[in-house]
């Protein structure tokens, strides 16, 4: 199986970090894993984005145009990636910064106020991983306990006291995301 | 296993590099291959005391390397394209006076300032020579993180082998990207005596020189010989390169580096539409794995050549079967990356469809 993702949003709220947790993870479960950020002219308060993919099998391109699943933090990333959603395909966002919601018929559709739960969690620094919990529970790419492996791998240590923080965020992510619209494939 | 790690290819080279006991790295950041300048300022004095410089630009650091290999380090730097071509006369010059050295380009849309997407219309500088004259530099073309960092090891071991620059020639992807590495185990740096290196006099030992101007055409032609010697063998011991699906191959997919890899998912596109496609990768660029397909070439219909460039090394893949099989080029140029269905929608116009 291979599962092609892009995680999209601000630069500085966490989306290279979510596709990096992602990798380690598929590693300690000895999957094949390409990470490629995008590495243009960016700017500070401009997008970014990191292509993540996870496969059984080599990898041929870590360049893609279509996705599995799109997770957009941010409105701009909803308008760029929602047409780049392969058809049956997921895209993901936060309802507490979007405007104009996805509107494809033809793939599903998830939500959830992301923004809000990170306030309630006091710390608006773990929306990324809020919504990497979303992206596992409607995906199942790897599994929750691979995640906290990859956390360790990723987070250094002097931020290890951080991680039940972290851990409480991506539950609530987990258990709190909506389905907008459903397709059968 | 060893230590496996999830690294960008620029990362797993740099740290390759530390790993590998080497003595001395000089360089002048450019995208995409700013990390391992970075990484390494990082990292590698304080873990083995290897000289890391950023010189005041590449001619600068080449002439550092030509300095630091005639004293018989190991020296390396990297770069992308533009910064590659400022280093060509000192390259030259390294060559010339058969000195070992390793160098990068992480390969960028060109010419000019080009993008700073990946691309390999580098192939021909590569393998050609580059700069001025007769020489050339091994060519190591890597596919994946893992080789960006095996290669390390691997280039200094042939540059000293053949005293020659081993160049290792990736694209921006390659260095970007993350992927899983097994790291090698550290080796200590080493003082090695070799009898050619300018470390001072020795006390009842010959004046040692280290030049590249040779007024005498006579001499200067000794030299070309010698230098030609050394390529030939090169092209006897040195050849490196990967194949699949060669059996029962009626077309042959080639490409290097990354795009080899999605070369390989177009051939498995093909074969699920039952094309009978064999892929070959060539590992050194230079010396060209020319047997192979000589071998292959009688027994196919034809060979099509993917790079993300005009079409370099079908060049080399022409003069190799010279006329036994057809080879047609498709490549996309200036950073654009082929995806696995352009690459067999392009292989069917051509093969199949019999344009």
């Amino acid at each position: 199986m291979t599962h092609e993702t892009v995680f999209s949003g601000f630069g500085g709220q966490g989306v290279l970090t979510m596709g990096m947790i992602l990798g380690y993870a598929a590693i300690f479960e000895g999957k094949e894993v390409t990470w490629m950020p995008s590495y243009g002219p960016e700017m500070r308060g401009g997008t970014a984005n990191c292509i993540t993919i996870v496969s059984d099998e080599m990898i041929s391109s870590p360049i893609i145009s279509k996705f599995d699943t799109v997770v957009a933090l941010n409105q701009p990333s909803i308008d760029k990636f929602e047409k780049a959603v392969k058809p049956g395909g997921n895209i993901l966002y936060d309802t507490t910064t979007t405007l104009k919601p996805p509107t494809r018929s033809d793939i599903h559709i998830y939500s959830l106020p992301a923004g809000d739960i990170a306030v309630e969690l006091k710390n608006t620094k773990v929306l990324n991983m809020i919504m990497l919990g979303a992206f596992i529970k409607i995906t199942n790419v790897v599994s929750v306990e691979s995640i906290w492996k990859g956390l360790q791998s990723v987070l250094p240590e002097r931020y290890h006291k951080l991680i039940p923080l972290n851990q409480e965020a991506f539950m609530r992510g987990y258990n709190a995301v909506n389905v907008d619209s459903a397709v059968l494939i | 296993m060893g230590e496996v790690k999830l690294m960008k290819g620029n990362e797993a080279l740099a740290e390759a590099a530390i790993r590998a006991g080497v003595d001395a790295y000089f360089g002048y950041p450019i995208t995409p291959q700013s990390e391992v300048i970075e990484y390494l300022s990082r990292e590698a004095t304080k873990r083995t005391g290897m000289l890391v410089l950023q010189a005041e630009s590449e001619v600068a650091a080449i002439n550092m390397i030509y300095g630091a290999a005639g004293c018989g380090k190991k020296a390396m730097t990297t770069s992308s394209s533009p910064g590659i071509s400022l280093m060509q006369e000192g390259l030259s010059y390294i060559a010339s006076a058969e000195l070992p050295c390793l160098l990068a380009n992480i390969n960028r849309g060109g010419p000019g300032l080009g993008t700073i997407q990946p691309a390999q219309g580098d192939y021909f500088q590569a393998t050609k020579g580059g700069g001025h004259g007769d020489y050339r530099l091994l060519v190591l073309a890597p596919y994946n993180v893992q080789e960006m960092a095996d290669f390390v090891k691997l280039g200094f071991e042939l540059a000293f082998k053949y005293r020659n620059p081993v160049m290792i020639l990736a694209d921006g992807a390659l260095g970007q990207m993350m992927e899983k590495v097994e790291l090698p185990p550290q080796e200590p740096r080493v003082n090695v005596e070799y009898p050619w290196a300018t470390t001072g006099k020795p006390k009842n030992g010959e004046r040692r020189v280290i030049t590249s101007l040779h007024i005498q055409p006579e001499k200067m032609e000794e030299i070309n010989i010698r230098l030609q010697q050394k390529y030939q063998k090169m092209k006897e011991e040195e050849v490196r390169y990967q194949t699949k699906n060669l059996e029962d191959a009626e077309y042959i997919f080639t490409a290097f580096g990354l795009v080899s890899r999605i070369a390989m998912k177009a051939m498995d596109l093909g074969r699920q539409k039952g094309y009978k496609i064999g892929w070959i990768r060539p590992i050194t660029l230079f010396p060209f794995p020319e047997k192979i397909f000589q071998e292959v070439a009688p027994r196919v219909k034809g060979i099509l050549d993917i790079e993300m460039n005009s079409g370099q090394m079908v060049e080399d893949v022409k003069l190799s079967v010279c006329g036994k099989t057809r080879v047609e080029y498709y490549g996309r140029m200036g950073g654009v990356v082929p995806t696995p269905e352009e690459i067999l929608e392009n292989f069917e116009r051509m093969f199949i469809k019999g344009e």
